[in-house]
């Protein structure tokens, strides 16, 4: 193995982490999908590991990708913890632009060619 | 990030060593999440080094890039390995994707075939990018599409490095995507 240049999470198992569940309570969580929290639900009582998804997601949205790669875990045991949290109501979840499945889709590819050519 | 934001994500394919993590790199606003790691001893033995002299490290797992391009739309950058082990990874997160950018080395054409047929097989648009790198081989377009046998998916050359450059490959996937969408609108 290789040095790694990061810390460690540690000799945590991943089902420790994700409090004993193997599964992600729902589907359609992609690695872009953008997480919303709600600023008026309660953090008390939250373990670890999702009350810090929440202390990610509080100051703005954030992908499901980068909370996974802020607490250095994989990105199915990551789904795991936000799905629970979008079942308890802390976190919305925007998926992303799939063209086929919006009748707007037209305006909004413009919309990003526009922003592309302008950068 | 706005709370309005709607992701969009690309992904970014092509064999071992095609530039796929500094592309990221150079379009990104973020510093990338990249998991690059140095390669050890073992990874040798499977990853083919020919011509690829001062390659070092090698993605591990994926490279994430972020792009705000307006208050609504963020565009996410997925740059998956190049390694077939990982086709895997590389299927689940084709899902949910506008579409894909592939990156050829000229020294090694046939060598991104596999990202092609991934991308075919889920049938999303991509376009085929030349990352050019010094000392490559320049052929004509005629020629590399010919080698690609690309018919009407979009061939663009590009400067990984560079980010105008970068971005052109981008811009012809979005104007590839709305090009097709227009045809089937037309076809209704």
């Amino acid at each position: 193995m290789t040095p790694s240049r990061h810390r460690r999470a540690g000799m945590i198992r991943s089902y420790t982490v994700s409090g004993g569940d193997a599964s992600a309570t729902r589907a359609g969580l992609d690695a872009a999908t953008l997480l919303l929290a709600d600023p008026a639900r309660p953090l008390a009582g939250l373990a670890a590991h999702p009350r810090r998804v929440m202390d990610l997601c509080l100051p703005g949205a954030l992908s499901v990708s980068e909370v996974a790669a802020h607490l250095e875990l994989p990105g199915a045991i990551v789904k795991v913890i936000v799905a629970g949290l979008v079942d308890s109501g802390h976190l919305a979840p925007r998926a992303p632009f799939v063209p086929a499945a919006s009748p707007y889709s037209t305006d909004f590819l413009m919309k990003v060619l526009k922003a592309l050519e302008k950068l | 990030m706005p709370a309005t934001a709607r992701p969009v994500k690309v992904l970014v394919l092509g064999p071992f060593a095609v530039g796929k993590t500094t592309f990221v790199r150079t379009v990104s606003e973020i510093r990338p999440l990249s998991t690059e790691e140095r390669m050890t001893q073992a990874g040798q033995l499977v990853d083919d080094l020919r011509d690829l002299q001062g390659k070092d490290t090698t993605t591990v797992a994926m490279d994430f890039g972020r792009l705000t391009l307006s208050p609504e739309i963020v565009l996410y950058l997925f740059g998956a390995p190049g390694q077939p082990r990982f086709h895997g990874m590389v299927r689940s997160l084709m899902e949910g994707a506008l579409g894909g950018l592939v990156l050829v080395d000229t020294r090694r054409i046939d060598d991104s075939f596999d990202a092609m047929n991934l991308l075919e097989e889920a049938q999303l648009p991509h376009v085929v990018a030349v990352n050019h790198f010094d000392g490559s081989p320049r052929y004509r377009d005629a020629e590399l599409r010919d080698s690609l046998s690309l018919d009407d998916q979009p061939l663009v050359s590009l400067d990984a490095r560079r980010a105008g450059s970068a971005k052109h490959g981008l811009i012809a996937l979005v104007q590839h995507i709305l090009d097709h969408h227009r045809r089937l609108e037309h076809a209704r």
